[in-house]
């Protein structure tokens, strides 16, 4: 019987090694897997690289995680809190002090970078940054006239999501806003964890509204949000 | 001109005035800040769409205290709602919707542009400063008009619109159009046309505050500003 549902989330994660590049997905606080990256902090798996839109916020979550100094590189669009006189801007503090590493990429490229790591794809060629400082060390290519960069995938050891319902299957639902990012990085690691709002019988989820197919997931967790 | 301000279109004006030239039917980005205000204006006759880069399409006005869920965020991390017809998606979604061309029409800030419609937007490069460029190098190369929202010069009377940006680039040529406080300019095969003049100012006194060649379009409009 095919059972993805995992009693916590520490025994969900317990594989997750020094040196393991994490997707962790939401924007935001939206579709963050907040008590994921939390059991992530217990479970103390060091160097990591993160992958997510931004670089956390406030002090919980990935902001956390930071302070923590688990995490060696990031890799994100907007590093910067939506209201940085209102937060410590953790982020930023390690990376001041040099403790942290910044690949700066632009949102969609990211989100192509993963989408092609998921795909099988060996790279592609995207419009967006050419001519710009992040084009720097990147390949041009002239393609019907216009210039393209080439762009490399963007694989996670781990990817850490958050969706609203699940089966036992791994088929995933989102709610709202808070799906962004979390479905593309389902799809683009080697092992995909979900921490649900709840999870339903076989059949219970239409399977018109499927959003996240159960092949891309390999561990379930619910848990009942308590963020943001 | 240092510290003075010119008599120009206030803030509400000038969102109005850019309001006016979006058209019944499109689909729209707004960036986060000046841009966002301009939804205010739009006429309740016109069906538009406005689209939210973390995955909203036919998004409606800001979240009244009753309405707040923090899985209906804008991109700027903003409680929001969502018009009857609105709907959800991934980021996968988005941000093809933004670079491959389905979007009519993206309004930004500027820090600079340039007669050839390079724009500047995301970093001043200020080392002391995170770079931070979110979705607007995937925006500006893949929206089918790129509208710049600005003052005309800086807080010191400094221009805006210049030759060469000075600034790290979000992309190169890219813009379509320029509303400031002082006029509305076209930026058309490298030329800047200057389709409306405020009346508090002639074309002399708009070149003396921009760093490029200005020309008066046959029909350019003198347009009247709030006295005061």
């Amino acid at each position: 019987m095919l059972d993805k549902i995992r009693p916590d989330a520490f025994s969900a994660l317990e594989d997750i090694h020094d040196g393991a590049t994490v997707l962790v997905g939401g924007f935001g606080g939206a579709g963050l897997p907040y008590e994921l990256v939390h059991a992530l902090i217990d479970q103390g798996a060091r160097e990591l690289t993160i992958v997510n839109n931004n670089s956390g916020t406030g002090v919980n979550g990935l902001a956390a995680l930071v302070a923590a100094g688990r995490v060696r590189k990031m890799i994100c669009s907007y590093p910067k809190a939506a209201d940085p006189k209102a937060d410590p801007n953790i982020f930023f503090q390690w990376y001041r002090a040099g403790r942290i590493e910044l690949e700066l990429v632009p949102q969609g490229t990211i989100v192509e970078r993963l989408r092609a790591a998921a795909a099988g794809l060996g790279g592609f060629y995207c419009p967006t940054a050419v001519g710009t400082l992040l084009a720097e060390g990147k390949e041009v290519r002239i393609l019907d006239g216009k210039p393209y960069l080439l762009e490399m995938p963007l694989r996670g050891d781990f990817a850490l999501v958050k969706a609203w319902q699940a089966d036992r299957w791994g088929n995933l639902v989102y709610r709202k806003a808070a799906r962004n990012f979390n479905p593309v990085m389902a799809m683009a690691a080697k092992v995909t964890i979900a921490q649900v709002h709840e999870t339903v019988k076989l059949g219970q989820i239409d399977p018109e509204h499927v959003v996240t197919p159960g092949a891309f997931v390999q561990r379930l967790v619910r848990i009942q949000g308590t963020h943001p | 001109m240092s510290g003075f301000k010119d008599r120009g279109r206030s803030r509400q004006e000038l969102a109005r005035r850019v309001a006016e030239d979006i058209q019944d039917g499109w689909c729209v980005n707004l960036g986060i800040g000046l841009p966002e205000q301009v939804a205010a204006y739009l006429s309740p006759d016109k069906d538009v769409l406005l689209q939210s880069e973390n995955g909203l399409l036919g998004m409606g006005k800001p979240a009244a205290p009753e309405q707040i869920d923090w899985d209906l965020i804008n991109a700027g991390k903003k409680p929001v709602t969502l018009l009857a017809g609105g709907c959800y998606f991934d980021h996968m979604t988005s941000f093809a919707m933004m670079r491959g061309g389905h979007l009519d029409l993206c309004l930004l800030g500027a820090f600079q542009v340039s007669a050839a419609g390079d724009l500047a937007n995301w970093w001043t490069g200020d080392p002391g400063e995170l770079p931070a460029v979110g979705g607007a190098m995937d925006l500006v190369v893949g929206a089918r008009r790129v509208h710049a929202i600005m003052d005309h010069t800086t807080r010191d009377g400094r221009p805006k619109i210049v030759s060469r940006c000075s600034y790290p680039l979000t992309g190169l040529g890219v813009v379509d159009r320029i509303y400031t406080d002082l006029a509305v300019i076209d930026v058309l095969d490298g030329e800047l046309i200057v389709s409306e003049i405020v009346e508090t100012l002639d074309m002399n006194g708009l070149q003396a505050r921009t760093d490029a060649l200005l020309r008066a379009a046959a029909d350019m409009r003198v347009v009247p500003v709030a006295s005061g």
